[in-house]
């Protein structure tokens, strides 16, 4: 067939097969795979939480047994962070929209990256086993004895889900990196990079250096419930602790992999809705990558109570306080960004101020809890809860609703009702304040996380949360629908319906399976919204 | 690169596609010592815990098959790198030869490391369950379970280097991976087998002989 025939049909509509899409290497088509597959199990992990949230409802942990409450809690948590949270922007946008950026055709390895998206799906498969088989209940940090020797959970089913799916993390990264580094066309230098591509390049080093260690320590528990291998157990010489060490060397990267990608998605729609050059690029640019590399050294603030040498605990708080700083300039530059901007009130900008809103206000908790005698005092508590649901939920999961509503007309061509957009970025707001908000005055008055059956005094603000996760719950379904509903009958967008800078809005709107006709040259800074205006960059 | 092979789908050219294998495998390599290192904070951790009995289990290995099986590891490596150069310099047939060597080595290695492990089943060293233990204290049992999962996962690691390395020789020699074309191939396998070496040439030390 000829080029000219084939050149301008979207890649929504090059193949129909269902073959067409299980086999692709189009890194837009596996970005779809993606979302699909996350939305599946974001359902899963809010069905955990919904029932979770009703058995609070009252006092006496009416709804669920004992045991029951600890598998929904689990796997709501396993589900969440390992399906949800650390794919979901990344694996979905950025497969989506690295290449595009950049100007490349492809990420690096596109096998590579099908591949992933298989390894996902296999991991995902062991998971619903793992529900269908019971669940598990050790939390989804799997502490130690707890997982190793006392849970009487599908502890080894559950960690061979995280174990495998960690290989598509990896690889995922791997992609990222490489493509990042080679692919980028000419004039698209390191310092016009999107900052959205800065941020997906941070997070890819942490997926390929972190999740390793993930793996093996994953590997040691499995064999430690299944052969008594010692290496946790105190009998035999071992340490418990030196399971915490090694699965917080993951798991706090962990937290950055999930929250760098919404910084990035942030950065971009700040700058297109304040219709500004971003203030400060390189700081932007370059607190990505210290947030991820100081992420490293901060493992220590979940153990201030685990009885690790006082020095350690002082170091570690010293560290988790200096994460502060980079996450500062960020917020501080998009304020400066927004200051006598032209603000669009459009959904993704509106997702965007709730963005920044929430994650102050989780970041200034997340201060808190640095610090050595607060934490003593709300350790273990909602107070915790409620700080890293503010990051995750309030921002990364307000970060990903932003992106979609951002680029929803480049991935379909269609534009969705903006009126309905509006309101779904109210409620999720109010709704996510009200479930949340509650949780930090539990904590502070003391309430322990992980315990269903809790004190009458409790109970209000318990309702106030379980109220504010329904209208939560009813506000993520909201774009379901319209979003849907856009496929078949929403306007066509246009390429560029937000008038906004950057390579991918170059493209037609779906953008041609190979993405660009001829290989783009970049001669322009990022973000040069007012240069048209100006005319200060000849 | 003379690469006269067709270019795939995202590159634009050869040595972007070369640049781009090569940095794909380093960035695989570093996850790899990262799994590793997770053994070997394991290692470090026990050891200052313990240090006078883990000295004392250590003397239970056999470190003169562990100094055969380095010498034997890093001959193959030896092997590879002359398989790759005699790849870049377009000779198949060579290259087939030194890499199925490679190959040849690397089996001998898991043979030896094969009897090295019946040899301490049979003093009572591995925790097999239902045979009889002869540890002397807990820790011993820790050392040498420690022991047991960081050789077995190199062990695993080199096997699929064996397996690979193989293919390679075979798909070489027929033609179906021409060189210096494709000699890639060749260099991106060559740089996974020196890891997993590089990997035994640390776990010898810390197992075997620091004692």
């Amino acid at each position: 067939m000829s080029e000219t025939a084939t050149e301008r049909v979207s890649y929504l509509r090059a193949g129909h097969s269902l073959k067409s899409w299980l086999l692709t290497t189009d890194h837009k088509r596996i970005a779809i795979l993606y979302v699909l597959s996350i939305t599946f199990f974001f359902f899963v992990g809010a069905i955990a939480a919904a029932l979770i949230r009703l058995d609070l409802l009252t006092p006496a942990g009416d709804l669920l047994t004992n045991d029951g409450y600890n598998r929904a809690f689990t796997i709501h948590g396993v589900v969440m962070v390992w399906f949800f949270l650390i794919p979901s922007i990344p694996n979905t946008f950025g497969n989506f929209l690295l290449p595009l950026m950049i100007g490349a055709r492809d990420l690096a390895f596109p096998k590579l990256n099908l591949l992933s998206w298989y390894i996902y799906m296999i991991a995902g498969l062991f998971t619903v086993f793992v529900l269908i088989a019971g669940g598990v209940d050790t939390g989804w940090t799997f502490y130690t004895p707890l997982s190793t020797m006392y849970a009487n959970g599908n502890v080894i089913l559950a960690a061979s889900a995280v174990f495998i799916v960690g290989f598509s993390s990896i690889l995922t990264g791997l992609n990222f990196i490489v493509t990042v580094h080679k692919l980028r066309c000419p004039g698209m230098t390191w310092g016009r990079l999107p900052l959205f591509v800065w941020s997906i390049y941070a997070t890819s080093l942490v997926l390929v250096l972190a999740t390793p260690v993930l793996s093996i320590t994953l590997v040691l528990i499995s064999l430690e419930r299944l052969f008594g291998l010692g290496i946790f157990n105190p009998a035999l010489g071992g340490d418990p602790l030196l399971y915490q060490h090694l699965f917080w060397f993951y798991s706090h990267p962990a937290v950055y992999i999930m929250v760098l990608p919404a910084l990035g998605v942030i950065s971009e729609l700040v700058a297109a809705g304040a219709r500004k050059p971003i203030f400060g690029y390189q700081f932007v640019a370059a607190s990505s990558v210290a947030i991820a590399a100081l992420g490293f050294f901060v493992w220590g603030h979940h153990m201030f109570v685990s009885g690790q040498s006082a020095y350690a605990s002082a170091a570690f708080s010293f560290l988790s306080i200096a994460v502060a700083i980079p996450s500062g300039i960020k917020v501080y530059n998009w304020t400066a960004t927004l200051f006598k901007g032209h603000i669009s009130l459009d959904p993704p900008f509106l997702f965007a101020m709730a963005f920044i809103g929430l994650f102050v206000f989780g970041g200034l908790t997340g201060l808190m809890l640095a610090m050595l005698a607060i934490d003593v005092h709300v350790h273990d508590t909602y107070f915790v809860i409620a700080h890293f649901h503010y990051i995750m939920v309030g921002g990364t999961v307000s970060a990903f609703f932003g992106a979609l509503h951002y680029w929803w007309p480049k991935i379909v061509g269609r534009m969705y009702s903006i009126v309905w957009g509006r309101l779904a970025a109210i409620f999720i707001f109010l709704g996510f304040n009200l479930t949340f908000f509650p949780q930090f005055l539990l904590g502070y008055l003391g309430m322990p996380r992980r315990y269903h059956v809790y004190p009458p005094e409790f109970q209000v603000l318990n309702v106030f949360s379980s109220v504010g996760a329904t209208l939560l719950g009813a506000a993520y379904l909201m774009p379901f629908i319209y979003f849907i509903h856009s496929l078949r009958y929403g306007a066509p967008a246009g390429d560029n319906p937000w008038g906004a800078t950057g390579l991918e809005w170059t493209t037609p709107s779906p953008p041609p399976k190979h993405n660009f006709d001829s290989v783009p040259l970049v001669d322009r800074p990022p973000y040069d919204y007012e240069v048209e205006m100006e005319g200060d960059n000849a | 690169m003379p690469e006269t092979l067709p270019v795939t789908e995202p590159y634009r050219d050869a040595r972007q596609q070369h640049e781009a294998a090569m940095m794909g495998m380093y960035i695989f390599l570093g996850s790899e010592i990262m799994l590793f290192g997770g053994i070997f904070s394991v290692a470090a951790a026990l050891r200052l815990a313990h240090s006078p009995e883990i000295i004392q289990a250590s003397h239970a290995l056999h470190f003169g098959i562990g100094g055969m099986n380095t010498a034997v590891l890093l001959t193959s490596s030896l092997f590879v790198a002359l398989g790759v150069e005699a790849g870049r310099g377009g000779k198949a047939n060579a290259a087939a030869g030194w890499v199925t060597a490679a190959a040849v080595l690397g089996l001998c290695f898991l043979a030896v490391k094969a009897y090295e492990y019946r040899l301490e089943f049979s003093e009572g060293l591995l925790p097999v369950p239902g045979v009889q233990s002869r540890y002397v204290t807990g820790v011993q049992h820790l050392f040498m379970d420690l022991y047991l999962v960081a050789t077995a996962l190199h062990a695993l690691h080199l096997t699929i280097g064996v397996v690979l390395l193989a293919t390679l020789a075979v798909q070489t020699a027929r033609g179906a991976i021409p060189v210096p074309e494709r000699a890639i191939v060749l260099i991106t396998a060559g740089l996974y087998w020196h890891l997993v070496d590089v990997v035994w040439v640390f776990l010898y030390p810390v197992f075997y002989l620091a004692r």
